[in-house]
């Protein structure tokens, strides 16, 4: 039997409905944030550039499909459908024995695409905004005295940056999570185990850099007020280590834990990307520390950490933050073309990339193309409207 | 100068050097070797067959001692035998970076004015609609990477081209290169399997090229130098095609040149999603084989084209822009 379908333009019109609580949610926060756009600072301004809001638009969309992912989603990521003919369900198809409409088709283990994107939209709006924001912390750490110094700090830290750009991302990628090289080898210490590899090796290595930099802020600014000193570097260190043993060692006392696969993709993109906000840091940092605050700073006799962290970096920050939202889009890309080679989350996750490669198999027939099409738009529209939003903060910060 | 390309060089043989190191350790982890010798030999293998294996075949070296012979029979021009593919790695590279090098040069011939065209007319009046719809048609590009245009741009011309179906049998295999046709090259490249791939590639590149030039060209043009063109009585026209556009090119020319890097990523994603048999694809097959010596030679090749790219890029650039000689 035939299973039953909807038309295109039905398609349309529900798919626009059943994201009922994104609409409210974005008209909810778009017309708020009109009304007091005078005290958001370069973001208010957004509302002067059409492009930028619009970009802002789309990235928010995301943003509350992945909040309200579980009021969208019809079904669970991984639910399958057990009526025949339910596997590869063209678009708009309705399942005869549940009566469940599987608004964007069904994969080929039919599972319902729709409920699958808005679920991927969680995994892909954790990892990269996380990931970016660690090879943020990673690049300025390093490009900070980079910069500021310049001399052999500089020339070891670039070589060192160079490296890892002139290796290409996808070999990298293949060397880092083959089986042989990540699968952890456990080491005793007596008391605990410890998990090793080499992922997992730059794994610990990469979220130093979070506890480090806000250890620095703190211990740089308040070093002559000792209790306050105590209180914020102690909860950092306290909280930090703690997210640290769970995160990196997968250890049973921390609160969050990541799976083995999760982590290596972690790492894999930080160490893509950290090396371009490494660039970027230097630069900024070059350019800033002729300005004559920073020699204010220097004759006070501020040390030159507090002088990086507490007056060149907040001055960067307009050209960061531009950056910031090409780099979540650019790490959006780099976490699909390790989906797309399988290489990312496990096989059956949500995420878009991993969608891709499966669905890629099946989109040289025209009646399975939507299998890859819609996790490849989802994608697509993402990274569009982070590069949208981040050229209408540049154009609006150019403005001053 | 002189200095300055000695320095660069000895520079890029170190990184070339360290990179080949990370990948030889991370190739030759206990792991991969003992899965080597089980494909070799036979699958159940002891553990004491395996040891006596990597003896025989010396795997069991010092690392050093490999790695020193490596680095010498590569630059001798032996890279070592292709389990895959059962031939001299030399000879595979030499085959699927031709292919290789074949696509990318119809991704230039597409990409390169393509860009410096919307480039240029976007940034010769700023803030004009030609200029915002140019520039959001740009970023649209760039948002979109090649294995999602790819995707987009089968549906379209399998929906749009149903006819082709009918014409060849199953549409793909006339669209794309198909394996045998890859592999061989020898069948020719039409339009037909060719359009897709190098149009995939081209479309990613292009709106960041694009961009730069757009950049470079709005800065020229506000510059004090063709306001007096403009106030001497020249055309619009003559000051675009004659003043602005040769200082605007300038700064295109480096991002096209850093463009390599990226477009290898884009070679291997493009080769694997239509199954063109080149230097991406044998990457691709080398990883996930296992094949060492083929991935060695992989990587060094590609370090050495990205690293290339950058010279030339910074040489092109003093050269270009007699303000930034080098001291």
């Amino acid at each position: 039997m035939k299973p039953e379908t909807i038309s295109t333009i039905e398609v349309i019109i529900t798919s626009v409905i059943r994201f009922w609580p994104v609409w409210a949610a974005l008209a909810v926060s778009l017309t708020s944030g009109y009304f007091i756009r005078e005290r958001l600072g370069t973001f208010g301004r957004l509302y002067g550039s059409p492009v930028g809001l619009a970009g802002l638009a789309i990235v928010l969309f995301w943003v509350f499909t992945a909040l309200f992912a579980d009021v969208i989603a019809v079904l669970g990521p991984l639910e399958q459908s057990f009526t025949g003919g339910m596997k590869k369900a063209p678009i708009g198809t309705i399942d005869s024995e549940s009566g469940i409409l599987f608004l964007w088709g069904a994969d080929n283990l039919a599972r319902d695409i729709f409920s699958r994107v808005v679920y991927g939209s969680r995994i892909v709006l954790i990892i990269a905004p996380a990931a970016t924001l660690i090879a943020y912390m990673v690049g300025s750490t390093l490009g900070l005295p980079a910069g500021y110094y310049t001399g052999w700090i500089d020339t070891a830290m670039s070589f060192l940056a160079n490296l890892v750009l002139a290796f290409p991302v996808i070999l990298l990628f293949y060397l880092l999570v083959t089986p042989e090289v990540r699968i952890p080898t456990m080491y005793n210490f007596g008391l605990f185990e410890v998990p090793w590899s080499i992922p997992i090796g730059m794994a610990a290595l990469f979220f130093l850099f979070p506890i480090i930099f806000l250890c620095l802020m703190w211990w740089t600014k308040y070093e002559k007020a000792p209790q306050k000193l105590m209180i914020r570097g102690g909860t950092t260190l306290v909280i930090g280590l703690w997210l640290y043993v769970g995160l990196v060692f997968q250890s049973p006392i921390a609160p969050l834990s990541l799976d083995p696969n999760e982590l290596n993709v972690f790492a894999a993109v930080v160490l893509g990307s950290s090396p371009g906000v490494f660039r970027i840091v230097r630069g900024l940092t070059m350019d800033i520390k002729t300005r004559d605050y920073v020699a204010a700073a220097q004759t006070r006799g501020e040390r030159p950490w507090y002088i990086m962290l507490w007056e060149i970096l907040p001055n960067a920050r307009g050209p960061l933050i531009v950056d910031f939202c090409l780099r979540i889009g650019y790490t959006t890309i780099l976490l699909g073309t390790l989906g797309f080679f399988g290489l990312g989350l496990q096989p059956e996750s949500p995420d878009w990339g991993s969608m891709i490669n499966h669905g890629r198999s099946f989109v040289r027939l025209t009646s399975t193309i939507h299998l890859a099409l819609f996790p490849a738009l989802a994608l697509m529209t993402l990274v569009l409207g982070l590069n949208l939003l981040a050229d209408g903060l540049r154009e609006e910060s150019l403005k001053d | 100068m002189f200095m300055f390309i000695l320095k660069r060089l000895g520079t890029m043989i170190l990184t070339i050097l360290v990179l080949t190191l990370i990948v030889f350790y991370m190739v030759n982890l206990p792991g991969n070797l003992e899965k080597i010798a089980k494909t070799e030999g036979n699958m159940r293998m002891t553990d004491e067959q395996v040891a006596a294996w990597l003896d025989k075949e010396g795997y069991n070296r010092p690392f050093f001692t490999r790695y020193g012979e490596w680095v010498v029979g590569t630059v001798q021009g032996d890279m070592g035998f292709s389990r895959t593919a059962r031939k001299p790695v030399s000879e595979v590279i030499g085959q699927r970076l031709g292919l290789t090098g074949l696509l990318m040069f119809w991704v230039m011939i597409v990409m390169v004015p393509g860009a410096l065209i919307i480039g240029v007319l976007a940034g010769m009046r700023e803030g004009s609609r030609l200029d915002r719809g140019l520039s959001v048609a740009s970023i649209t590009s760039t948002s979109a990477p090649e294995y999602v245009t790819g995707i987009i741009f089968t549906v379209v011309f399998a929906s749009l081209f149903r006819g082709f179906e009918k014409e060849l049998s199953w549409w793909p295999e006339g669209f794309y290169l198909n394996g045998s046709a890859a592999t061989a090259a020898s069948k020719g490249i039409t339009f037909y399997n060719f359009a897709l791939p190098v149009m995939t590639m081209a479309i990613y590149g292009m709106g960041y090229i694009a961009r730069m030039t757009r950049a470079s060209m709005a800065e020229v043009m506000t510059s004090q130098y063709i306001r007096t063109a403009r106030l001497k009585g020249l055309s619009f026209r003559t000051v675009v095609l004659k003043h602005a556009l040769r200082n605007a090119l300038i700064a295109p020319f480096t991002v096209i040149m850093l463009q390599f890097p990226w477009l290898l990523t884009g070679v291997v994603i493009v080769e694997t999603m239509f199954n063109y048999k080149g230097f991406g694809w044998s990457l691709v097959q080398a990883a996930g084989n296992n094949d060492i010596d083929l991935l060695l030679a992989i990587s060094w090749v590609a370090v050495i084209v990205v690293l290339l790219t950058q010279l030339i890029s910074d040489i092109g650039y003093a050269y270009l822009n007699p303000r930034i000689r080098v001291k």
